[in-house]
């Protein structure tokens, strides 16, 4: 890579007007000069130290180059150049030198030389780490995590983050598709500005403009590639584009037939668009094949006197005897929308008109080449068939399931019925309900005996003493009202928000932080390397810290000690079974490898 | 709208027509008509008895033992029932001349249809004395079958611990379906289950299934403990299909709890405030020993519970690879929460 030199302007921060001098890049170091060889803001710096760099958009008011020594504090060399052109070279050449060191770094990591290398050591476009931030700031929660775990060396940035790549992704998805389409506001006219004076009268077109009138009349984009530059100029092109416009509009169509008689190009103008006509009929073959459009054209009351839409002041009606297309408001609006709607398949700049539409012309053919006709046909009539089905006779829709499936009923019934007999004696041993010393017999004589006392003596009367009716009734409304009060009104407030809010936001903290942390626990098992040992090593002294808040937070005397214990014992009985699993592994381990110094694995 | 919605068996006077129908103002008018389908507020009670003559004798035992733990109020004798239930069943009748009762016997050995105030012809049918006696008669009959089946060569001894809850669910649901097809205008229907013994963990599944079909043919299951435990089959049954689960503190004013809490039809119940259970126990029963437990092993194709770990799922006969390295710590465990 040689070395390459420019004329910049060499600042601390943005806004100071800068010292004008020279920047000269090489391979792995930059040095600038300044013009005033008595400044002694000379420099000389190493590209290992630059660990990043930016720069302010093309266009912009001010051609930046930052080069950035630390991502997190920001700071760093500002250059300002000239023009973008010569600070995109700069660009392009630190981005190839900071990417051969990035290269090199990351070579250095995979081999596991030290420790530190390969926990600490991360490469990170600006990009990631912005996107980072911006999930940080939304979402306070996680903010609250990342602060507790990584700035607590509990976990690194890139195992915190390794876990939550689709965050990441989806954000990223969502910036990137978004793409400006076309303006919904109707560019139906071209509107013609006179300046009262003389006869002249004025349209001006933007590229914005031409790339819309070539998406939504196919006929202008066809004879722009027929006609330029072979026959005629652009500018001569869209002159006549704006005559015929014009001739459309004063709804002159003597003068426009004679017109169109003269100059067989500007005929083209005013003609009926057959491209335009050729993808309605496919659209109408894509309608419900039962319904008759052709009928209902019939049916169309624009061309008797007194109807049609009124527009630009006159009515708009149609007389069919003349061949010069008479667009009506109905069909631009329609056209209009469809355009919009398919969206801007482009995606150069517009500037130059001739390569928007050659463009245009590309993308329109890939869209159409894959609809034959054949095909078209045959989906056609398979809709037909499926819209003149005949509910009554066809054959019951049954939806499809999965039958159950079980392997071996007389294992899965019978055989076990043994094993569910010997359970039963210990669960109802623990629970004292019944009698077994009592003998069937005896059982059934004594409720036959019950049924005939009623039979004999009739049923009480009154059913219920009174006092024993209040003291239900009374019971009964004390439950409801005191469960209203337990439970709230509504089934959404849950026990949390009864409680502090300082100790709810503090359960809720361990609560995350011990979800994440288990989250790493587990899915370092089993452990194959040192460093998956390490991780669980500081993953373990940090779940012993939260076990030990918990305790005492749960040892609090207060109020709401009973719920509180019920919302922590469950967590506590997460982090017993990992310490569990964690000393029954290293138990395993050391059996196994006898004395092997300092508890590595493997 | 009465002209929509009174049959002309009705006649013009009755309370509960005239009593309800303001309110049918304030509901969309799609809700409104499909209530007016169904006449209001007619409701098919189907009525579960355990009969369970271990539970009823043994509870009359311990009555005159001075040294049980339980409270003298805190049991019925089976003749006492008889006279809370009864009067609470005629009474269901009297509400609206439309209800129907339905009566199902839970025994230890067989399940049957005690009562149908629909089935009941001539005239002293419907009178509070003769619904009385037919009762007791199919009841009397009803247990003497039972007795007879639980002396069958294949007796089980231990079998007579737990009612068979499944068996008079499934009576019930059939029972519904079958007028949830023959009659375009059907009444609304709910199951009540008096149950008083103990669940049988065994039935786990069957019950499950049951309380699943009930919740999607959006049939209610009220129920009523009268035993010394709390009833996670019911609890459960109760919370998935929106029912009401009761167990009251004083047996002796048992009457007064059906007629408060679980005479309301189900329309009426969109404007009362019933009592709610404070925890329901979701705890399930393991396919295998049919233990009920708290942390178990799930089949990841069947979801089947098991509360060891097997090399092959017994019901899909799916294989398990891999055998967990410790019991205590498996992350395939699954937690059921237990008392929520």
């Amino acid at each position: 890579m040689a070395a390459i030199t420019m004329a910049a302007k060499y600042k601390t921060t943005v806004k100071e007007p800068g010292i004008p001098g020279v920047l000269k890049m090489m391979d792995d170091v930059f040095a600038f000069t300044p013009n005033d060889p008595r400044s002694a803001m000379k420099l000389k710096v190493d590209f290992r130290n630059i660990k990043g760099h930016k720069f302010s958009k093309d266009g912009s008011k001010q051609a930046l180059l930052n080069l950035t020594q630390d991502p997190e504090k920001g700071g760093g060399y500002i250059f300002e150049f000239n023009n973008f052109t010569d600070r995109n070279a700069c660009r392009d050449f630190v981005g190839k030198v900071l990417g051969k060191f990035q290269a090199l770094a990351s070579k250095q990591n995979d081999q596991p030389v030290s420790e530190k290398s390969t926990v600490s050591v991360e490469q990170l476009s600006t990009t990631e780490m912005e996107r980072r931030m911006k999930l940080l700031r939304e979402d306070s929660e996680l903010q609250k995590l990342h602060k507790e775990l990584v700035f607590g060396n509990i976990l690194t940035e890139s195992e915190f983050w390794a876990t939550r790549k689709n965050l990441l992704d989806d954000d990223y998805a969502r910036i990137s598709k978004q793409r400006t389409g076309f303006k919904s506001a109707m560019l139906a006219d071209i509107r013609p500005s006179t300046d009262g004076r003389t006869n002249k009268v004025t349209f001006s077109l933007t590229p914005e403009i031409i790339h819309q009138i070539f998406s939504e009349k196919p006929a202008v984009h066809r004879a722009f590639l027929n006609f330029v530059p072979s026959k005629m100029t652009e500018k001569d092109f869209w002159t006549k584009y704006c005559r015929a416009e014009y001739l459309h509009r004063t709804n002159n169509s003597v003068a426009a037939a004679a017109e169109a008689a003269e100059d067989e190009e500007l005929a083209v103008f005013l003609k009926h668009d057959d491209i335009l006509a050729e993808e309605a009929r496919r659209k109408i073959r894509r309608v419900d094949p039962t319904l008759d459009m052709e009928a209902d054209l019939g049916d169309d009351y624009t061309h008797l006197p007194d109807h049609g839409i009124l527009r630009d002041g006159s009515k708009e009606t149609t007389d069919a005897e003349n061949d010069i297309a008479r667009r009506t408001l109905a069909q631009d609006v329609n056209r209009h929308a469809s355009v919009v709607l398919e969206g801007r398949a482009l995606d150069i700049e517009l500037g130059d008109t001739r390569t928007v539409a050659e463009a245009l012309a590309r993308s329109k053919q890939e869209s159409s080449a894959d609809k034959s006709d054949e095909n078209a046909n045959l989906e056609r009539q398979e809709r037909v068939s499926r819209m003149t089905e005949i509910e009554d006779l066809q054959a019951t829709h049954s939806l499809p399931y999965a039958e159950l499936c079980i392997k071996d009923p007389r294992e899965y019934f019978d055989s076990q019925q043994v094993n569910a007999l010997k359970a039963l004696g210990s669960t109802v041993a623990g629970s004292r309900t019944i009698d077994h010393s009592l003998n069937t017999e005896e059982a059934y004589v004594y409720l036959l005996n019950e049924i005939s006392e009623v039979k004999l003596q009739g049923l009480h009367n009154p059913i219920v003493q009174s006092e024993a009716a209040l003291k239900v009734l009374s019971g009964l409304t004390q439950q409801i009202s005191s469960t209203r009060y337990n439970l709230g009104k509504n089934p959404q407030e849950s026990v949390l928000d009864r409680l502090p809010k300082r100790t709810k936001d503090e359960i809720m903290l361990h609560w995350t932080s011990i979800q994440e942390l288990l989250r790493h626990f587990w899915s370092s098992y089993p452990i194959t390397t040192s460093y998956l040992y390490n991780k669980v090593l500081r993953l373990k002294s940090a779940m012993t810290d939260i076990y030990q808040k918990l305790k005492a937070i749960k040892d609090v005397q207060s109020d709401f000690r009973h719920q509180i214990s019920l919302l922590i014992q469950p967590m506590l009985q997460a982090l017993d079974a990992a310490f569990a699993h964690y000393d029954a592994e290293e138990n395993k381990h050391s059996k196994k490898n006898g004395a092997k110094p300092n508890g590595f694995v493997q | 709208m009465n002209s929509v919605s009174t049959p002309s068996k009705l006649y013009s006077g009755n309370f509960t027509y005239i009593s309800s129908s303001p309110f049918l103002y304030f509901l969309p008018p799609l809700m409104g008509l499909l209530i007016l389908w169904q006449s209001d507020d007619v409701s098919l009670i189907v009525v579960l008895l355990d009969v369970n003559p271990f539970f009823w004798a043994s509870s009359a035992a311990s009555v005159g033992d001075s040294t049980s733990p339980h409270h003298p109020t805190a049991i019925l004798s089976f003749s006492k029932l008889l006279n809370h239930v009864i009067p609470f069943l005629n009474s269901l009748l009297l509400l609206n001349q439309l209800n129907q009762v339905v009566l199902v016997a839970t025994g230890v050995n067989s399940c049957s249809y005690i009562y149908d105030s629909g089935d009941s012809e001539g005239e002293s049918a419907g009178s509070v004395p003769a619904v009385c006696s037919e009762i007791l008669r199919r009841l009397e009959e009803f247990v003497d079958k039972d007795r007879l089946l639980g002396k069958g060569p294949d007796k089980v001894v231990a079998a007579g611990v737990s009612s068979l809850l499944s068996g008079s669910l499934s009576l019930a649901l059939c029972y519904i379906q079958r007028v949830f097809r023959s009659k375009a205008r059907h009444p609304q229907p709910r199951i009540l289950c008096l149950q008083s013994s103990p669940d049988g963990p065994e039935q786990y599944v069957a019950v499950m299934n049951s309380i699943f079909s009930a919740q999607r043919s959006m049939v209610p299951i009220d129920s009523c403990v009268m035993g010394v435990q709390h009833s996670a089959f019911l609890q459960q049954a109760s919370y998935i299909t929106g029912g009401v689960y009761l167990k009251p503190q004083h047996l002796d004013g048992l009457f007064q709890y059906l007629s408060a809490v679980f005479a309301t039809d189900l329309q009426s119940r969109s404007f009362l405030q019933l009592p709610k259970p404070a925890g329901v126990d979701f705890r399930a029963s393991c396919f295998c020993h049919k233990k009920t437990i708290d942390m178990g092993y799930v089949c990841s194709v069947c979801l089947s519970i098991f509360c060891k770990h097997h090399k092959k799922c017994s019901t899909c006969g799916s294989e398990f690879s891999q055998a967990p390295s410790d019991p205590n710590a498996t992350p395939d465990r699954k937690r059921k929460t237990s008392e929520v």
